[in-house]
């Protein structure tokens, strides 16, 4: 077996409690993220992956919130931490980076002093001047040009992706071993969510902090993860590597996103592969399998709830939720010489 | 393909917007290029994919051909007719004739009206149907815009991102306009909508022979809805073709370096391209 996993969740469950009744917008959620691993947890708007992450850092706490299961990190349970201990987990142990960061910095103070306060609050004996000089070696790091100087800038004088750079600076500059990205790289243009995915893929490499990303972007996962997790309504539907995701997906919901990429690389078809239907409401989910009502290919055993489970012999770790067997699956997902969900004519 | 003029041809249009500054004398101290000489055809029954990134100027371009924003210099002709300059009366007959499909159809569609409304308020403004009639009409157009007739008395927060890109699509179409401008209309919907709104778009063409001017950053959706693309960059346009051409064998260093930074959804290929990268740089 390979050595204890530096984060690992157990049947993570976050519910919400709201007038409609009570919203479960994470259930039953397990992973494990290994030291140096880039776990992407992909997912629609509503699928659950950014409450996982914010449940990790211990985000999520409010009266209305109904956290249950486990969050262990390096041994340590987190989801019954107190505040004192999750600051410490929060930047020290895990950094995060969020999708916007014109709100995660604080436009009044300039991005050093920012940064030389996150330095300072964890490590008090660290001097200021120590600190900037850490601040801007972090800048230059991450690829900031004329770090020096920029250091003293506000915010607003960062571009987008400058912006984005400076935060992922900043969530490093703790040196914590795992980096949690809720969509580092949606709100950027794609020349600058290449430099940016780099500069994770650099970071990874060189310095081998674990990251967890978060994204609806089956190309970014693509380009930098070595694990997926594949979100549907609150549940994960398929779990693998990269590989088995992409050439060998085994849950209807996932032929779906491959299936409805439009691909440069490809010649271009006549019409775009599409799931019909939209992700059901959290607070009424069909019976069963949450996807059924949008799959062409349900059948009667598909009102049973599939638990998550390899079901492929040769494939102990890529487990996914989906009755169907392994020859109907890969019968089934083939549309038109390509991965698909093909809609009954 | 197409035979005879274009539907609109737009010809050195340009748009800078001042930059001032001083408190109390507010001199024009520079101007912003935000469309620095643009020129294309958009021929009718096709759809003219623009494509570029932030900042690059194809929403400007939108906004002062259709008049929604004064050009600064250049000719916009509608249907053979110069438009550029016209005023706000002189176009109000044209109107009709190019809507506009914005991105983020919660921003755009008035929160405090019904959908009945909102999608009925071109028709009844233009004065060409009341009552009864309306209310048919309206829900005919709800219907073929894949939603249900019965929506017609429901508010916009009621609908999920998808349905309500899919009402700012029938309020665009009510008036059986011959152009529509889309905006970026796909981007704010999650990845398993956008194919679903591509294709009512692309039906729709088919049914109604609208022409499409389809503005957007991702490169994927443009090639897959346009006949021609157009790709921007700092208020002109640097390579224009079909939309196999510019994205197959694109010829200008930016539309390469745009197509290179697209991520390959598929983990053998993007390592392929990323070893490429790394020997050759």
């Amino acid at each position: 077996m390979s050595p204890a996993p530096l984060l690992s969740a157990r049947d993570l469950r976050v519910g919400f409690a709201t007038e409609g009744g009570l919203l479960q917008a994470v259930d039953g959620v397990s992973f494990d993220l290994a030291a140096g691993e880039v776990l992407a947890i992909v997912g629609e708007s509503g699928s659950g992956k950014s409450v996982t992450a914010q449940t990790i850092l211990g985000l999520t706490r409010s009266p209305n919130a109904r956290i249950e299961g486990s969050v262990r990190l390096g041994g340590e349970e987190l989801l019954d931490a107190s505040e004192a201990v999750l600051r410490k987990v929060r930047g020290e142990r895990i950094g995060m980076v969020f999708q916007d960061p014109m709100t995660s910095f604080n436009p009044v103070y300039r991005l050093g002093a920012q940064i030389v306060e996150a330095i300072r609050a964890h490590r008090g004996d660290v001097s200021k001047a120590e600190a900037r000089g850490r601040a801007v070696e972090l800048l230059d790091s991450v690829g900031i040009p004329d770090a020096e100087r920029r250091v003293d800038d506000y915010p607003h004088e960062f571009s987008g992706g400058m912006r984005q750079r400076a935060m992922i600076a900043m969530a490093l500059a703790l040196e914590p071993e795992v980096l949690i990205a809720d969509e580092p790289t949606t709100a950027l243009d794609v020349t600058i969510q290449a430099q940016v995915l780099r500069l994770l893929e650099r970071l990874n490499r060189e310095r081998g902090v674990a990251t967890i990303l978060i994204t609806h972007d089956l190309g970014v996962v693509a380009e930098v993860a070595d694990r997926v997790l594949v979100m549907y309504a609150g549940r994960v539907v398929e779990e693998g590597t990269l590989d088995e995701i992409f050439y060998d997906p085994q849950h209807p919901y996932t032929w779906g996103l491959l299936g409805s990429l439009t691909r440069l690389d490809r010649p271009r078809p006549k019409r775009l592969p599409q799931i019909s239907g939209a992700p059901p409401s959290l607070l009424s989910l069909p019976r069963g399998c949450s996807f059924r009502p949008r799959c062409p290919h349900e059948f009667a055993k598909c009102t049973e709830q599939p638990a998550l489970e390899a079901r492929l012999a040769d494939a102990p770790s890529h487990c996914d939720r989906c009755w169907l067997g392994p020859e109907a699956k890969r019968a089934k997902r083939q549309v038109g010489g390509q991965i698909g969900l093909e809609a009954p004519a | 393909m197409a035979s005879g003029e274009p539907l609109v041809e737009v010809t050195d249009l340009v748009k800078h917007f001042p930059i001032k500054k001083g408190l109390l004398i507010n001199r024009e101290v520079d101007q912003m290029r935000a469309v620095d000489g643009v020129s294309f055809d958009v021929p009718r029954g096709q759809t003219l994919g623009l494509v570029g990134e932030s900042g690059s100027g194809k929403s400007t371009v939108c906004r002062a051909m259709l008049q929604l924003l004064a050009p600064t210099s250049g000719s916009v002709r509608f249907e053979g007719q110069e438009i550029a300059g016209l005023s706000r009366r002189q176009m109000r007959p044209l109107r009709r004739q190019m809507q506009m499909i914005f991105q983020d159809p919660q921003a755009s569609l008035n929160p405090r009206k019904r959908i009945g409304q909102i999608v009925g308020d071109p028709l009844k403004l233009q004065g060409l149907a009341s009552g009864r009639e309306l209310r048919t009409q309206v829900q005919e157009l709800l219907e073929r815009v894949g939603l249900s007739p019965e929506h017609y008395d429901r508010y916009p927060h009621e609908f999920s991102g998808g349905q309500r890109q899919r009402i700012g699509i029938a309020r665009a179409i009510a008036l059986k306009p011959k152009l529509v401008v889309a905006d970026e209309p796909v981007s704010a919907l999650d990845v398993s909508i956008q194919a679903q709104i591509v294709n009512l778009l692309d039906d729709l063409q088919d049914e109604l022979g609208l022409t499409y001017v389809f503005v957007a950053h991702d490169i994927g959706v443009v090639r897959h809805i346009s006949d021609r693309v157009a790709v921007m960059h700092n208020g002109k346009i640097v390579e224009e073709g079909t939309a196999d051409q510019v994205c197959e064998h694109p010829r200008d260093d930016y539309t390469k370096k745009l197509l290179a930074a697209v991520p390959i959804p598929d983990p053998r290929e993007s390592r392929a391209r990323r070893e490429r990268a790394g020997a050759s740089g």
